[in-house]
């Protein structure tokens, strides 16, 4: 059961896409309806918390670390006080982390430190848990920029 | 699920990880940057390749808050209009 996925192109009409954005939309909907209404800055949070909720939730990405350990980020932000940002490092260690080989480039810590459980990976999975990061950084952007193209005009 | 290796067996015989296959993958990484297509041809250091992926996961990174914001401003600025909404129903169907 280890079925290698190639890397698809970036098209929005895939079904990896479109799970992500359904997740996405869900949940927008869901912060616009919601009453009373919130603040702007956590209004703010909830549509980047939906944003990296629907990245990890889309079809291609379930079965990936980076997912998981972004699902397991968000509970984090979740619980704590309002206001804090990306940027908090308390985190749970699940697996011992690997430090960086001499082999490695030396971005490659500046890079675990990017992608989220990046620390406890393998040089070689790292390159892939990136790349299929980056895809779905990529598509959240462009959902994101066509539903304000799309509402605005 | 790889803390149960040895570094020993890693450092010594990496046979299932091959030179290769890194290269591969790190050209896969630079055909995914902004500015794959007018290098497309050529192949840049795998260490060059790693630094402009952190630019750009940090780009995007900082898109999405902007863009949340933005999302944030439109959600306040215009109450859900029952032709909004209309189209999120549609596109959810």
């Amino acid at each position: 059961m280890n079925r290698k996925n190639p890397l698809p192109n970036s098209n929005p009409n895939s079904p990896n896409s479109s799970m992500q954005a359904l997740h996405f939309l869900q949940a927008l909907a869901r912060i616009a309806r919601a009453a009373p209404k919130p603040a702007h800055s956590a209004r703010t949070r909830q549509i980047r918390h939906a944003a990296y909720a629907s990245m990890a939730h889309s079809s291609r990405s379930s079965r990936r670390t980076w997912s998981r350990a972004l699902l397991h980020r968000l509970r984090q932000w979740q619980q704590q006080r309002p206001g804090r940002l990306l940027t908090v490092r308390r985190r749970v260690r699940i697996v011992t982390p690997i430090t960086s080989r001499p082999e490695e480039p030396a971005r490659a810590e500046t890079l675990r430190q990017l992608v989220p459980g990046g620390r406890g990976m393998e040089y070689c999975n790292l390159l892939e848990e990136t790349a299929d990061y980056v895809q779905c950084l990529r598509a959240q952007v462009q959902l994101m920029q066509t539903l304000l193209d799309a509402f605005s005009s | 699920m790889s803390s149960r290796r040895s570094r020993s067996r890693r450092s010594s015989n990496s046979s299932r990880i091959t030179e290769e296959q890194i290269v591969e993958l790190v050209s896969k990484l630079q055909d995914l940057l902004p500015e794959a297509r007018s290098r497309s041809s050529e192949r840049v250091s795998a260490s060059r390749v790693l630094q402009d992926t952190c630019n750009y996961i940090r780009d995007l990174q900082q898109e999405v808050d902007d863009l949340s914001e933005r999302l944030a401003d439109m959600l306040a600025s215009t109450e859900m209009t029952s032709a909004q909404a209309a189209i999120i129903r549609s596109l959810l169907m």
